[in-house]
Parts: C-alpha cells; structure tokens; sequence
C-alpha cells in the first residue's frame, strides 16, 4: 500500500516538476503572466508532494512496516522512535528523499519570498531549481526507489549500524544536507543571471543571506561531524581525511572564497566570471562529493554499494559544467569587468589572494583524494597519499589564510597607504611577536608550531584591535558607554563585525587544531587490575571490569582512577559495546573534557576473565578551542544574517530614551 | 594600468608556483603503493622500507594477541599467497577474522609486514549472520563479570 502510493507520489512529483520547468521558461519567453503563475503554482504542489513522499517513508519506519525493503535495512522494531525516523538519512535512498524534500523547501521558500519581485530573474531561478530536482526524483523513480519491496517480508529489521545510533545522528547530516542544498539557491540565481542577461550585482545582492546561511550549515555540520567522531569513535582524533570528509570540505572551500569574492564584486564590479565560476565550482562540488561518496569509486570505508547511482549522478555532473560553463562563455563578452585593481598593497589584493590560496587548498584536497584513480588510470599502478600529504599542504596554506584573515579587513580599499599599513599592523604585529616569545618561554621549541603561533596572534591581535579601537573611537564620540558602543557598533555594520567574529572563531580553531596535533600525548598499557599507566601529569589506575546489561546491548567497562599531579581525579569508565548480530565491539569513550586539555580513554582488549585490560590513554591539548571556535563562528554569522529591522527593534527597546 | 596587470600576473603565477611545489615534495613524500598479498610476494625484494599499503582479508584463526607486549599479528591473504602482519597496539572497531582489511605499514626483510596503522574495512552491503546471536548469547559470554551495576 505504502509502497505503491509512494512510488506513485515520487513519479507525479517528477511529472509536476518537469511541468513547472517547462511553464517558467515558457511564460517568460512568451511573457505569459498566467503560465509564470502556474509554474509558481507547481513549485509549491512539488513540495507538498515530496513532504506527502517523506511522510509515508516515515510512517513505514516507526510504524516498522518491514515489507519496505528500505525500511526493513535502516529500522528495527527494538529502536528509540527517533532512531527511527532518524533512518530515513541512515543509507542511500532515503538520503535522496530527504535531499530532494529540502530542495523542494528551498524552492518553495524561494517563490514565496520572491513571488513579485525580481521578475526577470525569477522563472529562470525556478526553473533551474526545479531542474535540479528533476534529477533527485528521477533518480528515485528510475534508481533507487525509497519505497521498493522486499519479498519476503523479514520478522524484523537490521536497523541502523549502532554507530549511528546517537543523538548526533539526528543533527550532523541535516545540518550537511542543509548546507548543500543551500548552495543550490545563489547557483540558480547565479544562472538565472546569466540566462536572462541581467548580469549586474543583483543575483549577488539578492543571495548575499542564502549563500552566507547555507555556509553556516555546512560550516556546522563539518564542526559537528568532527565533535562526533571524537567524542564517539575512540581514536582520538575528529578528521581523518577521508573522501567524505573531503567530499564536504571542498565545496565549503570554493563557498568561502565565494563570499569574499563577492565583496570585490559589490564594491569595484569586478570578477564577475570569476564569482560565476566559483559559484557553479561550489554546485558541482557539492554533486562530485556525493558521487565520490555513494558510487563507492574510492572504496571508502563511508562508501556505499554500486549500483546505478554513480552513473547518474556523473551524468548530472557533467551537465550542470556543460550548462553552466557553456552559460558563461555564452554570455563572456557582457562579463567584463568595469574595474581595474590599483595596488597589489590594498584590500582588493589581499581578498584576491585569499580566493587563490581557498582555491589550492581546494585543489590539493581534490588532488588528493582522487590521487589513487589518477595514478592507476595514468601509471597502471595502485598508489595512494594518505593524512601526510594532506597535512602538508594543507598546513602552510592554512597558515596563509590565517594572516591574510588578520590582513583583509583592515587594509585599505584601492591602495594602502603606508600610514594605513602602520596604523592597523604594527601593534598586532608586536602583540604577535611578544606572544611568541611568551610561548618560547613556556617551552614551545617546534620551528612549525612557533610560526603557527605567529600567523594566529597576529590574526587575533588585528581583530581585537580592530574592535578595540571602534568601540573607543565610537565611545568618545557619541559619548555612549564602551559595551554600549560596542553593541551598537556590532548592529550598525553587522556584516564587517559579523565576519571580523567568524575571522576569530576561525583563528581560535586553528590554534585548537595546530596545538592537539602537535603536542598530542599516546599511551596504551596493559594493566592487572590495581596496576596503573602514567600519562603526563595523570596516572590512570585500572580497578577491575564490569558489565552491565543496556536496552540494546551489553556493556562492558574498566573502572579507572584517575589522579592528577597526586591529587584524585575522579573515575573514568570507558568500555566496549557488544551488540547482538554485530560481530565486533563498538568502543564507548570516556574523557574529561577541559578547555586546555583532554584526557581521554579508550578501553582497546580485555581479557573475558576480567583480570586484565589494555588501556589507551591520551592527553589531546586544547582540542577544546576547535569546538569553542565552531560556536564562537555560529555567533559571527548570526550577527552578520540577522534581518536589519529585528535587530533595529532590539536596538530600540534596549535604549527607551533615544527612541 | 598595464604594469599593474603584470604585478598581479607575476604575483599569482608566484603563489601558483609554489601550490605545485608544495603539492609535488607532499606527494613524492606520502606516496604509498597498494599491493596485494600476492603482488607483495612477488616484489618482496624490491620494497624493503618503503611505505606500502597491502590489502586483503584476515586469515581465520591467525590473529594473536600479545596484550604484555601489546603485539598484534595476523596474516592477510588474496587467496593465493598470505603475508604476515605485526602491528604495535590494538586493531580498530570492525576489524576482525574473515573481513577485509588494509595495512599500512613496511616491509621487513625477516618475512613479515611492519604495520603502523590497520584499517578495517566494512562493507554496508548486509549479509544476515547463519545463528543469529542474541543479546542472551553475547550475556553468556561475559558471564564472570557481568555485574547488575549502573554506569
């Protein structure tokens, strides 16, 4: 029942897709009004169609209807009901439903945000929106049915890997998903540009907020799914450079390099290809990194079976470059720029430059991981690069990014004076250098740690004076108090502040990333119970093994003392997760989380007569910063995004009096 | 303007310039090759302390656990030849006789494979296990410690 209703709703959306396609392009051609309604029309029945869609598979999974052969592999009648809804993103075909759900959302957001305003643009946005959807619901229709059956129908499910029985199931992918279809929004109006001709700043101006939101979400999910790791796998670290860690990381690459690129184009409306080529760079990405991750091309550990959806995902690759390239050539002769950079000393340069290092490291990633296809389809030989390259490059480039973010801001528009350049640099540059010389005495010696060290206190040091010196300036002048002045000048200019705050985020998990890598301390022991391990300044004493049965599995712990400089600790308990029809144990960490370091314990073996237990401890140093700079980032671009009358609203009912 | 062009050309190919030499001195120093058990047996002479990566499926009844020394060794096999394994620590979750793994690590000319890091591999694709365990099976197990405690 389910199954023939659902794959019937997938097979209407796609024909009222196609039909909202065709009746843009056709009513703008014709300047037909009533068609351009309909088609609006369209993209709101194919939303309410998928919703009906993803209603029915989330029916079938909490209700545990196992003739769904979707439901009987990611669902099982045992599990919490939010595992169970959770199962709709536990594998491949109900990941594209959801994809194609929030693509459908977005759509539909669009038009109604959009429904009598930008009537140029507008068709041609829905257009390509909706085409990207006809693609998701094609796939399901003609790839990976959602809503297949199984014969027969099994007493009861696999339900989903106990991995991902977490509550962080519930929150990383969406916030990943969120962020990829986000992207899809600032494309579609970046070709409906290109398609209706009106290629001035519009399409920017319009996606500004889109674009900077579907970052944010990206930029979480990729923080969360590092928390996650660390906190749940039990090998200490929270990237691994996996392909589908890259898969996600190089499209937030080409996205931040397109938000700044953009800022030259509002100001001196130049780089208008490059803004273009960027922007379908971070669409495609998007697609690449999902058939990179679900054809299994790579034989990730991530990767899932082959099947036909490599196929059709490379196909929609290559058209979505085809078209949007074969776009911008089209149109290259109205894509000239009217500006002229005049320094290689100013703003522009350094937001330039900026764009080129996001864009190596974007290059190197994908060098990277497609490294063993190249090097088997070019030498016939299986060779890979593993985390050495990609912490090599990646870390002087990185280090780039982190002074250009102390430079961009601050320096000049045009040309930069060399007062301009004193004024802003000398002091950071000074507070840099005594903090590297505060950090040499407390005993960092490591030549690359120290330049780190460098390039971060300068970054920090421009931002804070930056701050600094316009909350004294606007004090002294408006006679405000410095909080005062401080938050107003936060809601006058939210976009310069805002990224000033992310620029901070960003440095303070730079620092929390380069100190955990550098100065991370490993020990594994085995240990008769009352012996202990010394870890830094911890001794972890193991005090017997206990098991304990939970709702699903079988539990089973080291009771471990801690103590620290002599003086007790408290008790740590890590263990291993025994599930039935699983045939190894999951670790189940357990650390004390500080802000400057984690103790962190992993319980590898034991013996089954409980008498001894290997233990691996290790001492991860402000690996704390890297979380802390993930909010510290959420709170910037909250300030930046934030609509303008709200905050007027806030501003006003805080201060009565200048009302 | 034309000067200024120039210095913007100049500068970018610099930068450029050095992406691909830090891109080549990354990649000719973490190159690691993939070999078989059987391709391994083939060129053991060749790769004595070269970095290499050798995939295959755990031997049964191969794995050894030397928990003073904290001493794993197993042997991976393609199914024509095996190659043993001696890897310092524990393996990782999913790691485990009959399933596919991949070492990395280098080769030591007394006969075996030095490992520095084992990744288990795991395919999602499913398949239902003959006697299904059940969670009384697996308390069976863990009968001498299995104490009625909370965590």
């Amino acid at each position: 029942m389910i199954s023939t209703l659902g794959g019937f709703t997938i097979f209407l959306a796609l024909g009222v897709t196609l039909y909202a396609v065709a009746a843009a392009i056709g009513g703008a051609r014709t300047n037909r009004e009533d068609w351009l309604a309909s088609s609006r029309n369209a993209v709101l029945v194919h939303f309410c169609l998928v919703t009906l869609a993803i209603f029915l598979l989330e029916y079938a999974l909490v209700t545990s209807d196992f003739s769904l052969r979707y439901v009987a592999n990611n669902s099982t009648r045992g599990s919490l009901t939010r595992y169970k809804i959770a199962g709709l993103w536990g594998s491949l075909e109900g990941s594209i439903l959801l994809w194609e759900w929030l693509q459908a959302l977005f759509a539909a957001l669009v038009v109604a945000r959009y429904n009598d305003r930008h009537r140029e643009l507008m068709p041609y946005v829905q257009a390509v929106l909706q085409g990207i959807s006809v693609f998701f619901l094609a796939l399901m229709a003609f790839g990976v049915n959602p809503f297949a059956r199984v014969f027969p129908i099994p007493p009861d499910g696999r339900g989903l890997n106990p991995l991902l029985e977490v509550t962080d199931m519930l929150i990383h992918p969406l916030l990943l998903y969120l962020g990829y279809v986000g992207f899809s929004v600032p494309f579609a109006f970046a070709m409906a540009a290109l398609i209706s001709g009106r290629l001035s700043e519009e399409w920017l101006t319009i996606t500004r907020r889109w674009t900077v939101v579907a970052w944010l979400f990206l930029t979480g999910g990729i923080f969360y799914g590092g928390w996650w790791s660390y906190r749940t796998l039990g090998w200490g670290g929270y990237w691994a450079w996996d392909p589908v860690e890259n898969a996600s990381f190089m499209p937030w690459l080409t996205g931040t390099a397109f938000i700044h690129s953009v800022m030259i184009q509002e100001r001196k409306r130049m780089l208008k290809v490059w803004n273009l080529i960027l922007v379908t760079l971070t669409f495609s990405l998007v697609i690449f990194g999902t058939f990179l991750t679900r054809s299994g091309i790579l034989g990730s550990v991530h990767a899932f079976a082959d099947g036909p959806v490599g196929a059709m995902f490379l196909g929609f690759l290559a058209l979505v470059l085809l078209f949007s390239f074969g776009l911008i050539a089209y149109r290259s002769d109205r894509l000239k720029g009217r500006g002229e950079l005049d320094s290689v000393v100013s703003r522009e340069s350094a937001f330039l430059l900026n764009n080129l290092v996001l864009v190596g490291i974007c290059f190197t990633v994908f060098l990277g991981t497609l490294f063993p296809l190249l090097a088997e389809a070019l030498r016939g030989t299986k060779i890979s690069v593993g985390t050495p390259y990609f912490n090599r490059v990646s870390g002087p480039l990185g280090m780039a990014l982190v002074l250009l973010m102390g430079i961009g801001p601050l320096i000049a528009w045009g040309r930069a004076s060399l007062d301009n350049l004193r004024r802003n640099f000398l002091k950071p540059l000074l507070a840099a250098v005594a903090g590297v010389a505060l950090v040499y005495v407390l005993g960092v010696r490591d030549t690359q740690a120290l330049l780190a060290f460098l390039c971060c206190f300068f970054a920090l040091g421009a931002i804070v004076f930056e701050f600094a010196v316009a909350t004294r300036t606007r004090a002294r002048t408006t006679g405000e108090s410095l909080l005062g002045a401080f938050l107003t000048l936060l809601l006058r200019s939210r976009r310069r502040y805002g990224g000033l705050i992310v620029h901070l985020g960003v440095v303070v998990a730079i620092i929390g990333i380069a100190v955990s890598s550098v100065y991370k301390v490993e020990h594994e022991q085995t240990l008769k119970a009352g012996e202990s391990l010394g870890i830094g300044r911890y001794s972890v004493r193991f005090d017997g093994l206990a098991a304990g049965e939970r709702p699903t599995h079988i539990l089973v712990w080291a009771n471990l003392a801690v103590s620290k400089d002599g003086a007790p600790f408290g008790e740590l308990t890590p263990g291993q997760r025994f599930y039935p029809n699983q045939q190894t144990p999951f670790a189940s960490v357990d650390a004390r989380y500080r802000w400057n370091e984690d103790l962190y314990v992993v319980l590898s073996a034991f013996e089954r007569d409980g008498k001894s237990a290997t233990i691996k401890a290790m001492i991860n140093p402000m690996i704390s910063w890297i979380w802390i700079g993930g909010v510290i980032i959420l709170l910037g671009v909250i300030v930046a995004v934030l609509p303008e009358r709200r905050l007027a609203m806030l501003a006003l009912r805080s201060r009565p009096q200048e009302a | 303007m034309k000067g200024g062009r120039v210095k913007f050309l100049v500068g970018g190919l610099i930068v450029a310039a050095a992406l691909a030499g830090l891109v080549y001195s990354g990649v000719r120093d973490s190159m690691v090759y993939f070999y078989t058990p059987s391709e391994l047996a083939e060129k053991r002479d060749q790769v004595a302390g070269k970095a290499l990566r050798v995939g295959g499926m755990v031997v049964n009844g191969s794995i050894q656990w030397d928990p003073q020394a904290l001493l794993l060794s197993f042997q991976l096999t393609d199914g024509q030849h095996a190659v043993a394994v001696r890897h310092r620590g524990t393996a990782p979750d999913l790691f485990k006789e009959g399933a596919g793994a991949v070492v990395e690590g280098t080769w030591n000319p007394e006969g075996y494979l030095r490992s520095s890091t084992i990744m288990a591999k795991h395919s999602e694709e499913y398949k239902p296990p003959t006697h299904p365990e059940t969670l009384e099976s697996k308390k069976a197990v863990f009968k001498s410690i299995l104490k009625e405690e909370k965590k």
